[in-house]
């Protein structure tokens, strides 16, 4: 692809100006992952920090693009600068993804006028521990370049969605009426993570029953204390997103919640559980291309092959390729 | 396949064009050529598709036209991407007689995609115009 090849920091400095195809290819670059994103993250370090993260999560169709899309319209109209990543899955034959989360994004900004909202479409790739990279360093980079809040908008089907959004400062978990009672909720382990409950679709049948299970299963978390140390309760919010019935009261929750971590300090520890998360999904995919390095080095194949040809026990090459592996060859950077 | 090959494409319907049923095909022919789709839809306009196309990072531009607006809207398009100094091909498919196929081009439409098009045709085509845009 024949494109105008501009350097990371120019790229940098003009997204923190505000140009939005320079903030586009940093994100582009974000996805890829590698030396570049390395930079990136380096970068963005310093300037990052400020921002309010929210998750969004639940099952498809609960109309989390929908309720996005209000919210974001909502914040613009209020003076914010509010950016969203929505995550799609990719297809694992292909390769390829349809992300239709724009579809229902209307940005709530004048005709004509330069966005003050940015929205990023990011594709799984196949790979989940791909997304525990690039989610928080694209989220890193919306921050340091001045978007606030920044909203993550994951479909909540798999353990590294619900991870992602769960080391937000606020995880929000839409939930609707005729998916199921509460119990189907809680096999999906979104109950856990949630900080705000939004019952959409409130306009439907069932609404109330799936409230109703939501407020039990909290009375069960605070009767076998499993409820935050700070006594927070996860509020539930009635909304019919399509209708901007709730929305208000959303966003009201979400905000509170802010001022909730804020007051009992509890921010701070979001911030460091969510670095934690991070460097050790590092450390496991540096540790994953180790093991591809040491399975294919000269000692380790010697291993490898005497296991493939039943010499020895799979568990006896294992620990061989340990010791490969874990031969110091790099140099720590200073 | 590796991710810097990975080709991002912004499907839409520009204007007052309700007519959606080919455009879900060509995005699903896409996503099975392994390309990552950007679906806006229906009744954008050129300020929204750049608005994506800068925030998407998208390598292609995909227009669908059924309404005979296209000697308007497809080189109102390519303008508004010169005029925001990107480098991204527009894509024009759908029903467009053979007599606006070289003015399409004259005007700078990258590729021109009718009826008759084969899947493998249509990828080839969205991956030709990205390798020499």
């Amino acid at each position: 692809m024949a494109r105008a090849i501009r350097p990371i920091p120019e790229l940098y400095e003009a997204a923190r100006a505000g140009e939005r195809r320079a903030l586009g290819r940093l994100l582009t670059k974000v996805e890829r992952g590698g030396d570049e994103a390395d930079r990136i993250s380096e970068l963005a370090h310093p300037d990052a920090g400020r921002a309010h993260i929210v998750g969004i999560t639940g099952a498809p169709g609960a109309g989390k693009s929908t309720l996005v899309s209000r919210l974001v319209s909502d914040l613009v109209t209020g003076g914010k600068r509010p950016a969203v990543l929505a995550v799609d899955p990719s297809s694992p034959l292909t390769g390829g993804a349809i992300l239709g989360d724009r579809i229902r994004i209307d940005e709530g900004n004048d005709p004509g006028e330069a966005p003050s909202s940015f929205i990023r479409s990011m594709a799984t790739r196949g790979h989940s521990g791909g997304l525990a990279l690039a989610v928080p360093l694209a989220v890193r980079l919306f921050d340091a370049v001045g978007y606030d809040p920044v909203i993550i908008e994951t479909v909540g089907v798999g353990q590294v969605e619900v991870d992602v959004v769960g080391a937000a400062d606020t995880a929000v978990v839409v939930m609707t009426p005729g998916m199921g009672d509460a119990v189907q909720a809680n096999k999906a382990g979104l109950l856990e993570v949630a900080d705000v409950f939004v019952v959409n679709k409130a306009d439907r049948p069932g609404a109330l029953d799936v409230r109703r299970d939501l407020d039990l299963m909290l009375d069960l978390s605070h009767m076998t204390g499993q409820e935050s140390d700070t006594g927070y309760r996860p509020p539930i919010v009635m909304a019919s997103a399509l209708n901007g019935d709730g929305n208000d009261e959303v966003w009201a929750a979400v905000d509170a919640h802010l001022a909730h971590l804020d007051e009992t300090g509890s921010r701070q520890a979001r911030r460091q559980h969510r670095i934690r998360t991070e460097v050790r999904a590092r450390l496991e995919q540096a540790m994953a291309r180790a093991a591809d390095d040491a399975m294919n080095a000269p000692d380790g194949a010697t291993w490898l092959g005497q296991a493939e040809r039943a010499e020895i026990a799979p568990t006896q090459a294992t620990q061989h390729l340990l010791h490969v592996l874990l031969q110091p060859t790099k140099e720590v950077p200073s | 396949m590796s991710d810097a090959g990975q080709i991002r494409i912004i499907l839409a319907k520009l204007g007052l064009d309700g007519h959606d049923r080919g455009i879900k095909v060509v995005a699903r022919i896409l996503r099975d050529a392994g390309m990552e789709v950007i679906y806006l839809g229906l009744r954008q306009t050129t300020d929204s598709i750049i608005a994506a196309a800068e925030q998407e990072d998208a390598d292609a531009i995909g227009l669908s036209m059924h309404n005979a607006s296209h000697m308007t809207l497809a080189p109102a398009m390519v303008k508004a991407v010169e005029a925001a100094e990107l480098d991204t091909p527009v894509i024009v498919g759908g029903i467009i007689p053979d007599e606006d196929l070289q003015p399409l081009r004259d005007a700078g439409v990258a590729v021109v995609l009718g009826p008759g098009a084969s899947a493998e045709e249509v990828a080839q085509a969205v991956r030709d115009a990205v390798a020499s845009a």
